[in-house]
């Protein structure tokens, strides 16, 4: 028997050719900017050596590029950016308490350890 | 009060009627599942950069490790994983291009997309098996424990091995025989087993052989772990030119058991610390099955696609589902290449 009590889809589902030309420019325009970030990525990767006094600022570099990357993936391509507030907080919240306590606690155990392996070795 | 319930009825409030965030149930719970397998993947992540923090010998190097391109050989420091990521980008973005024709019902245009990122799957999921092959298999050189105890990795243009002239006669081979067959994997079993002392290799059989070998270019030593000569501080690391080929060919020659290392399985690992083959063998592991599965779930889709089971319902909620986890295994690759190969 079909049901008639459930919405199955989301109300925003269906555009025209207008809005998909629209759609697919940003689409368009975020994968030059993906592929440039991954192209700078690469050489600094391969021309600055992990020697040099510049690295730990190379590496943040990389921190930051990495996050852009991720935030356009998420926002873009996979809509996030489109959806409700509150859909968007539901997901990213709870993700970034979890994470990043625990790299907060991973690191310094780590420190920790590192300090007493050095002792006794 | 009548009034009031007249004016609340069921559009405005849920009522079972609208979903929450105005998703759909399974849109939703796509969503959460990503959200906990972000969490798994954030845990590894997490779990290798602690064992980086906390090892006491010197990490490998992105650009050290990975340097081989197919066709071309050595010397091409990351330009091989930055075409696969690049490819992992490009049907991303193959993804989301067919949910944008799905919400115009556009059920040809959904098709070619999902073709097109079902083959940089593949494109992606080959060159991860071809990563993992150079990474097992190692470089020409291997990892080489020098005299005084240092360790070192080996860069440089390994010349090539021409023949065995057999010294010695053994069980199979006479005196005088020229072997020319399976040199290198030979070469490189007997070294690690120290069967080549002085130059003289000693083949299965039994029988000595004399080595015919080209040549190598731009050999050097960068040394991973101090020993009581040559430290692997940051200023002296490297040792170049004759030093490095003398001390390089003294421990190869040498005729004692693993002095060298070839590529890195779950019990040696010539790249550094053992932790890091076990972490690159998980992770990367872990994120190519997801990627393969990834490809079988889009190709169960598009065969729906093809079939016009979602024009049928009258949208095609289905891809954009498929896409979400498409674009999740694209986002932990973002996060897997730069902790791996980049810093």
């Amino acid at each position: 028997m079909e049901r008639d009590d459930l919405i199955e889809y989301s109300l925003d589902t269906h555009h025209n050719e207008e809005k998909g030309k629209e759609i697919r420019k940003k689409i368009y325009k975020v994968t030059i900017l993906l592929t440039l970030v991954t192209v700078i990525e690469v050489v600094l990767g391969a021309v600055i050596k992990q020697d040099a006094s510049i690295w730990p600022l190379i590496k943040w570099t990389f921190l930051v590029l990495t996050l852009l990357k991720a935030g356009y993936i998420v926002m873009v391509f996979m809509h996030l950016g489109d959806e409700r507030k509150w859909l968007r907080y539901v997901i990213l919240v709870p993700y970034f308490i979890f994470i990043l306590y625990l790299i907060f606690i991973a690191l310094w155990e780590a420190t920790a350890i590192k300090s007493v392996l050095t002792y006794f070795s | 009060m009548a009034g009031h319930t007249a004016a609340l009825d069921s559009k405005t409030l849920w009522g079972g009627k609208i979903s929450p965030f105005s998703t759909s149930y399974g849109k939703l719970m796509m969503w959460f599942f990503l959200v906990s397998d972000a969490l798994s993947f954030g845990g590894l992540l997490i779990s290798y950069g602690f064992t980086r923090h906390d090892c006491l010998e010197a990490w490998p190097i992105g650009e050290e490790t990975f340097n081989s391109m197919p066709f071309l050989g050595h010397g091409y420091p990351l330009l091989y994983v930055a075409l696969m990521t690049f490819i992992l980008i490009i049907s991303s973005v193959t993804m989301v291009l067919a949910v944008e024709a799905g919400h115009r019902m556009d059920r040809k245009g959904v098709t070619n997309w999902m073709i097109a990122t079902i083959i940089g799957g593949f494109f992606f999921v080959g060159s991860q098996g071809w990563e993992w092959y150079h990474f097992i298999h190692g470089s020409e050189f291997g990892k080489i424990e020098l005299a005084d105890g240092s360790v070192a990795i080996v860069k440089g243009h390994f010349g090539e091995i021409k023949n065995f002239t057999v010294t010695k006669p053994g069980n199979h081979h006479k005196e005088g025989d020229v072997i020319k067959e399976d040199l290198m994997h030979t070469f490189q079993h007997a070294a690690a087993a120290g069967h080549i002392n002085n130059g003289i290799i000693t083949l299965h059989d039994g029988s000595e052989a004399s080595i015919t070998k080209e040549k190598d270019h731009e050999l050097t030593l960068i040394v991973k772990k101090s020993g009581k000569l040559n430290k692997a501080s940051k200023a002296k690391r490297k040792i170049t030119g004759v030093k490095a080929e003398k001390l390089y060919y003294e421990a190869l020659y040498s005729g004692e058991a693993n002095r060298v290392i070839y590529g890195a399985n779950l019990k040696q690992n010539e790249y550094g610390p053992q932790q890091y083959a076990q972490f690159f063998f998980f992770i990367t592991g872990f994120h190519g099955f997801h990627v393969f599965s990834g490809v079988i779930i889009n190709i169960i889709i598009c065969l729906g696609v093809v079939a016009g089971t979602y024009h049928k319902r009258g949208h095609y909620e289905m891809v954009e589902k498929t896409g979400l986890y498409w674009h999740f295994v694209d986002l932990v690759w973002v996060f897997v290449f730069t902790f791996f190969y980049l810093i």
